[in-house]
């Protein structure tokens, strides 16, 4: 379990240009695996283009307060990247005039940036009806300021999606660090008793499974099944969906595959899992995302990663959506991670 | 040439098997996928019997299989090791109950 990121540690895996070099190297330089290019191109999906805009996924900021030893942001409470209220303005600027009809706030802890509540009450003004805020669940509990973010959120009806990467203890804290499964399991009682996640309700509660390991996850339907009714019988929760969602070889993920020597099997599976299917959905097909400082990226991994949008247009200030739905994608070999089984996006399976 | 029997790296090439023949390598292929598919049985329990066996016939590549594919279908690790009691108890009943032969013989062959 890490108690710093990357950065802070001065690891090499901190340059994006090493994990990036790392992607290409190895297995798919001597063509013992095939490149996420070469594997696409064979199904007839190169280059990967943008289907019709349908989410602004934006980064408020790096910092969290916690140090998921998966996470691909490596967020934690060193990261001082925080999202300041003029590029909030310039964002805004861009929803007023975007085709985009939802708002998926993400982090680090989203919560955390001092402007966020603002944020959501001005975008919620330029007509956002549809908000997504990516919530660890354990901010909820991290301090009284964060009391009352279930009735904000209730307010806005901001459709929260929360991490629970099991439903017992031992994982969930391996994964996540010591307290975070009770204090998780007390957030989301907490959204329950606002009206969040129980049937029926339109404040939507849906939940993210990702594995604690260096495999990938199995059935989804199969995983909520599971997810439901033990929740329900332990700690009585309600929730509406739960998204499986793969690991992505990247950042703090990626130093963990290297670290225990499990970083060839995964990409293997991941190759073998490949799925023609799920190129068609993607989510960067149909999201922009948005980092902390107003650069554009595919999606919120290659923000991690360092790569831009392949665009004449790569910052929110000089934001135009007809240019930029004409990009081709980036894909380097974590993009794998996307396509595997039944693929994995930010809701989810998509094939 | 390797020096050691078994290569964690060979069980991704279990595919490669149809390459010298091609018609019963995909028979297996197409039966075992199906056996594994979500029927009477979930897919959840056929993966925890298929670790108990793969025990019992001491299979590491199996192992390493049953040991991922329960991780990725939630099993715990107590699931994982009560099944692995299971079929370590059928392996070790499955000698003992031989004992009763032994007795049959040992009297039979005793004035």
């Amino acid at each position: 379990m890490a108690t710093k990121s990357l950065l802070a540690r001065k690891d090499d895996l901190a340059n994006t240009e090493k994990q990036l070099e790392f992607l290409s190297d190895g297995i798919f330089a001597n063509g013992e695996l095939p490149t996420f290019k070469d594997k696409i191109a064979k199904t007839g999906h190169f280059p990967l283009k943008p289907k019709k805009l349908e989410i602004l996924q934006i980064n408020v900021g790096y910092m969290c307060n916690q140090v998921c030893s998966h996470c691909h942001v490596d967020a934690g409470p060193d990261r001082k990247e925080i999202m300041t209220r003029d590029t909030m303005k310039q964002c805004l600027e861009v929803i007023r005039k975007t085709g985009a009809h939802t708002l998926d706030l993400t982090g680090g802890a989203p919560e955390m940036n001092p402007d966020f509540k603002w944020f959501v009450e001005e975008a919620s003004k330029a007509g956002i009806k549809d908000f997504i805020v990516r919530s660890n669940l354990t901010i909820i509990r991290a301090n009284k300021k964060y009391y009352d973010l279930p009735e904000f959120f209730k307010k806005y009806n901001v459709h929260v999606i929360s991490s629970m990467p099991y439903y017992k203890r031992e994982k969930t804290d391996k994964q996540r660090g010591d307290g975070v499964f009770d204090k998780s399991i007390k957030a989301l009682q907490m959204l329950n008793e606002v009206g969040y996640g129980v049937e029926g309700s339109s404040l939507r509660l849906d939940l993210v499974y990702n594995p604690s390991g260096a495999y990938l996850p199995g059935d989804q339907a199969a995983l909520e099944h599971d997810f439901k009714i033990a929740l329900k019988e332990d700690f009585n929760i309600d929730f509406h969906n739960l998204f499986a969602i793969t690991n992505l070889p990247v950042s703090r993920f990626l130093e963990y595959l290297i670290a225990s020597d499990n970083y060839e099997d995964y990409m293997y599976a991941l190759v073998e899992a490949y799925n023609p299917m799920a190129v068609e959905n993607v989510m960067c097909t149909n999201t922009l995302s948005i980092s902390w400082d107003g650069w554009l990226y595919d999606c919120d991994f290659n923000q991690m990663l360092g790569l831009k949008v392949a665009s004449k247009v790569k910052h929110i200030s000089e934001y135009n959506e007809d240019l930029l739905q004409n990009r081709n994608i980036i894909i380097s070999q974590h993009c794998y991670g996307c396509t595997a089984g039944a693929g994995s996006s930010c809701q989810g399976t998509v094939a | 040439m390797q020096k050691t029997y078994y290569d964690p790296a060979d069980l991704r090439k279990f595919g490669n098997i149809t390459e010298w023949n091609e018609e019963l390598g995909n028979k297996f292929f197409e039966y075992y996928g199906k056996v594994f598919e979500e029927g009477n049985l979930s897919s959840r329990e056929k993966s925890l019997i298929a670790l108990a066996v793969s025990h019992v016939v001491q299979c590491p590549y199996c192992i390493d299989a049953y040991t991922k594919s329960g991780l990725q279908k939630g099993v715990t690790k107590e699931e994982m090791m009560e099944a692995v009691h299971v079929g370590a108890a059928i392996k070790s009943g499955a000698t003992l109950v031989h004992g009763v032969q032994m007795m049959n013989k040992y009297d039979k062959l005793s004035m």
